[in-house]
This record gives structure tokens, sequence and C-alpha cells, in this order.
């Protein structure tokens, strides 16, 4: 079924009664061109872009749990493309593009929605640092506005822009910025994935990786053998589960990220903010809920809920910021499971083992990165090569060091990003 | 989560930091290979499970420990002062 205004109006009218399932429920055929382990975002966009951009449409994506279960369906929405590092800067601005035609693509509403991002800054230093990111994103070709403190507060009059601590200076606009109803986003690509041959298995968790002479050669699951000539580990937070089925060990360190939301209020937030000296962001859903949340709680965690400490410095930073948040009532809070790289930078590239690849390392920011992820992971799968937009997430760079991309300027180590 | 720090007994979790895994306490030789170097400094077990890591007992004695603990349940185990833990694996290295 295609979905339009009319359908909408017919279906009203009949009782909605023509819904149907978004997608079928397959069982595994024995053999497939490409497994992709793990059907969170990214792994359901490389399926989709695989079928759409290359035509290779006898592929199957494994999911342990359900469609949406994990990261993808756990996070705070924010999609935006201001990154200031070559290899970054170029990735995120090629996904942008992609969310900005992605409902016409998919024919399924995700509710992407450019509201724009406001960067806080709030000391002379900080607007510099600004400042050069600013000209960094417009040397991309995206867009950036740095807006002095009466620019903010035209925008954002409730902030408490006096704070003896953190006075806000300005801010760094990224009007093209936004969020997107995550859970549709899942959505949209395993239907779309679907219409075009894909398999999703829901309820198969991979076990094991076959390897014969350096050549992947199918997996294991909990739903029996399956062979495959080529297999794509795309599993975010269990990474280093899967790979280590591989026999590799990765450079990464699991975490948990908390996010917090309120009770359902009447607009009053029409933008993204981020206040990045308190570890603290916000935005209003379209259900009302203020949707914020902070840094990681910084120990290695497979929990999917936080300690409240962490719950704590965030509710604080909040007061800090915007004291007007303090009479809303939090509704609900959770914790998501974040594959932690020590660059703070994604991998995306080919194993030492042939037709064995891996997608990992979205840290907290990989919600952003689900078309352009699958649109590139798609093409390293389909042609070996990485495409242009993402040639520099390589696996290697932490071995030899030559091109780390670190954002943050703290250091390529675990537990610093 | 709340640890039981061997000196100052369980205190709450906002008077640690943590560093991470405790294979940080296995450093290579000066001489040892690149690979070795590497897989020291970036490479993890990142088990789902009982986990060693490295925790500094900031607000308390200021004293390194090696905490014991569940990473999918949050439970801890136990907590060693990381100096015991290091000269009982340079004894058992001799
Ligand atoms: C609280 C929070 C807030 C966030 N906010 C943002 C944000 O505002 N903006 C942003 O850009 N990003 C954000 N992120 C990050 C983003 O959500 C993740 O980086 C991204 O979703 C990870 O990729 P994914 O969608 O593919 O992961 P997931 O949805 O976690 O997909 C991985 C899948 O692999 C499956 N899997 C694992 N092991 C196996 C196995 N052995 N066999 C089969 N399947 C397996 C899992 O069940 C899971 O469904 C946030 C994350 C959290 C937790
Ligand atoms: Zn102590």
């Amino acid at each position: 079924m295609r979905f339009s205004a009319w359908q909408v109006l017919k279906e009203g009218l009949t009782g909605n009664r023509g819904w149907g399932a978004h997608w079928r429920d397959p069982e595994p055929k024995p053999a497939y061109d490409v497994i992709i382990i793990g059907g969170g975002g990214h792994g359901l966009a490389t399926a989709y872009y695989l079928a759409k951009e290359h035509g290779i449409t006898n592929v199957a994506v494994l999911e342990k749990g359900y469609i949406g279960g994990g990261n993808v369906g756990r996070n705070t929405t924010i999609v935006r493309a201001n990154y200031g590092l070559p290899g970054n800067s170029e990735f995120y601005s090629h996904s942008l593009k992609l969310w900005e035609g992605l409902e016409a693509d998919l024919n399924y509403n995700v509710m992407h929605s450019q509201r724009g991002i406001i960067n806080l800054f709030h000391s002379d230093g900080a607007r510099d640092a600004a400042a050069r990111r600013g000209n960094a994103m417009i040397n991309q070709g995206d867009d950036a506005v740095l807006l002095d403190r009466e620019g903010v507060r035209a925008m954002l009059p409730f902030l408490d822009y006096d704070n003896i601590r953190f006075p806000v200076y300005g801010g760094l606009y990224h009007a093209r910025g936004g969020t997107a109803r995550h859970d549709a986003v899942a959505w949209g690509f395993a239907r779309g994935a679907d219409r075009r041959g894909v398999d999703l298995i829901q309820n198969c968790e991979v076990t094991g990786i076959d390897i014969e002479q350096g050549r992947v050669t199918g997996v294991q699951t909990t739903r029996g053998a399956i062979k495959a000539k080529k297999v794509a580990m795309v599993a975010a937070g269990r990474s280093g589960q899967v790979a280590a089925m591989a026999g590799m060990r990765l450079p990464i360190e699991s975490h948990i990220l908390q996010a917090f939301v309120t009770e359902g209020l009447k607009p009053c937030l029409d933008t993204v903010v981020t206040f990045g000296m308190g570890h603290f962001y916000i935005s209003q859903s379209d259900k009302g809920g203020l949707v914020f949340g902070g840094d990681l709680d910084f120990y290695a965690s497979y929990a999917a809920r936080g300690n409240l400490p962490q719950a704590e410095h965030v509710m604080e930073a909040a007061m800090t910021l915007m004291p007007m948040i303090g009479k809303a009532r939090v509704l609900r809070s959770w914790g998501g499971i974040m594959d932690m790289s020590p660059d703070g930078s994604p991998i995306i590239d080919t194993t030492h083992i042939d037709g064995l690849f891996l997608n990992c390392g979205w840290c907290y920011g990989g919600f952003k990165a689900v078309p352009g992820s699958g649109h590139v992971t798609a093409h390293l799968i389909a042609t070996g090569r990485p495409h242009a937009a993402a040639t520099k997430y390589r696996l290697d760079r932490f071995a030899t060091g030559i091109g780390l991309m670190d954002e943050e300027g703290t250091g390529s180590q675990h537990n610093l990003h | 989560m709340r640890i039981t720090c061997p000196y100052c007994g369980t205190r709450d979790l906002r008077e640690f930091s943590y560093r991470g895994a405790a294979s940080d306490l296995e450093r290579p030789d000066a001489e040892a290979p690149p690979e070795e170097w590497h897989a020291y400094l970036h490479l993890r077990d990142n088990p789902a499970g009982v986990t060693r890591d490295l925790w500094y007992h900031e607000m308390g004695c200021a004293s390194w420990l090696v905490v014991t603990r569940n990473t999918v349940t949050h439970e801890i185990l136990a907590c060693d002062l990381a100096r015991d833990v290091a000269l009982k694996a340079r004894e058992a290295k001799r």
C-alpha cells in the first residue's frame, strides 16, 4: 500500500480496516547473498540502500529482538550536520541531505522536523570555537549562523542569561538541524527494505560467524544456520560480542547513556538547545514532552538503565540553564548502550576476513547518521570500496594513529568521549 | 551503584571516577611490538557480564581500585586495591 492523504481519508471513512502489516514476517531461507546482523537503524538502512541503490535484494536482516527495540528507538532523535573535522563533516552533510529527501523516498512519515539547533557558548574562547565550527560547516556547504546574546534571547527568552557560572554569550544556530520520530525511521526503512524483497527476521540472534580459509560463509543463529556470501556486523552497543564471534577484538567500550522526558506540555520550545558546558541538551517532542539528556554515566555497562548520580547531574544542568523547567514533572527515563570508540568517531570498513564488514562506533550520535551510514555501508558491501562520503572511517586508524577524528579535542583514548 | 572501598567502606558512586578496563594495569614493555601497544591502548574485551575495571576514589582516600562487577546487572562483586593487584601480577610473572 502507498501511503497518501487520500489513503488516510479513505481508511478513515471505512473504519480503518484496510491497514495491513508494514512488513512480512518470513522464515529464514537457507542462504542469502548478504546477511546483516542487527535490525537497528543502521542495519535496516543498509539493507534498504543495498536493494534500492545496488539491486541486491537477496538480503536478510537478522535481529535478536524486535525491529526498533535497540537504540534506534531509545535515542533523543536529534538530527544535525554540525561537525568540524574532515571525515565527519562530509559524512554528516551527506546524511542530512538524505534526511531531507527521506520521507518522499520511503513514502513514510518519519516526522523529520528541521526546527533548528542552537549550541550555546558561555565565554569568548568558546565563541571563537563556535565561529570556527560554523565556518567549517559553511565550507562543507551546510548552514550556520553565529548568534550573539540578544540573538539567542529573541529565540529563547526563558534561559538564565546572567547565570554566574555560565552567562549566555551567544549560540551557533544550525537551521537545518532538528528532530525526527525515531521509531518511524526504523519502521520506514524496514518497510522500504521489505517491499524491495529483503527478509527481516526478528527473534533471531546470531550466535556464531562461520569462517572458512579466511572467508565468511554464513552465520549460526537461534533459528538455525544460514549461509551467506557477505556478512555485515551492524550491532551498535553489542558490536564487541558480535565481532568476538569472528575472533576480533574491537576498539570499542559499551557505555550507558540516559535520557528523560517530562509530562506533555503546551508548546514552549520550538528548537533544539544544547548546553555543552553543562553536558545538557533539550527539545520538545510533538506530543509535548520535553526530551532531554546529558552525558554518559561513564562506566562500561550493558544494563540499558543508568544510575541516579547522572540523573541528578542532568536535572541540575536543566535548572541552571532554564529554571522554568523546575515546574515540569519528569515522566520517565531510560538508557541505551552506546558503542564508544577511542576518538569518538565511527568505523565503517572491511575486515581482515573476506566478505565480513564492520559498522560500529556510533557513540551517542548515531541516529542522525542512520540514512548516511546505511547508504555508504551498502556501497561498501556492494562495491568493496568506501563511498566518497566515508573514506576516513577506517578501522586501522587506531593502530596507525593516522586519520584519527577527535571532534572534542580531548585525546584518542577510551573514556574521554 | 555503591562501591566498597577497602579503606573507606561502602561509598556513593559520586565519590569515584572511572578509568576503564583493568587491563590498563598490564602495560607492555617499552620495547614491545606496536601491535601489543595498540591492543593495550585501544582493543577491549568489553564483556557483557563480569568485568574488572579501574576506579579512582577521588573524593575519598585517593586510592586506585580494581572493581569486579557485572556490566549487565550493575552488581558489584569485589573491590581490591589496584596496588595489590599489580604487585600480585608482578609476583606471578617472576
Ligand atoms: C539515550 C540516547 C540518546 C541518544 N540521542 C541521540 C541523538 O539525539 N541523536 C543521535 O544522532 N543519536 C543519538 N543516540 C545514538 C543513537 O541512538 C545510536 O548511535 C544508534 O541508534 C545506533 O545504531 P542502531 O540504530 O543501528 O542501533 P540499535 O537500534 O541498537 O541496533 C542494533 C541492533 O542489533 C541487534 N543485535 C545485537 N546483537 C545481535 C545478535 N547477536 N544477533 C542479532 N541481532 C543483534 C540489537 O538487538 C539491536 O536491535 C542516542 C542514544 C541513546 C541511548
Ligand atoms: Zn577509599
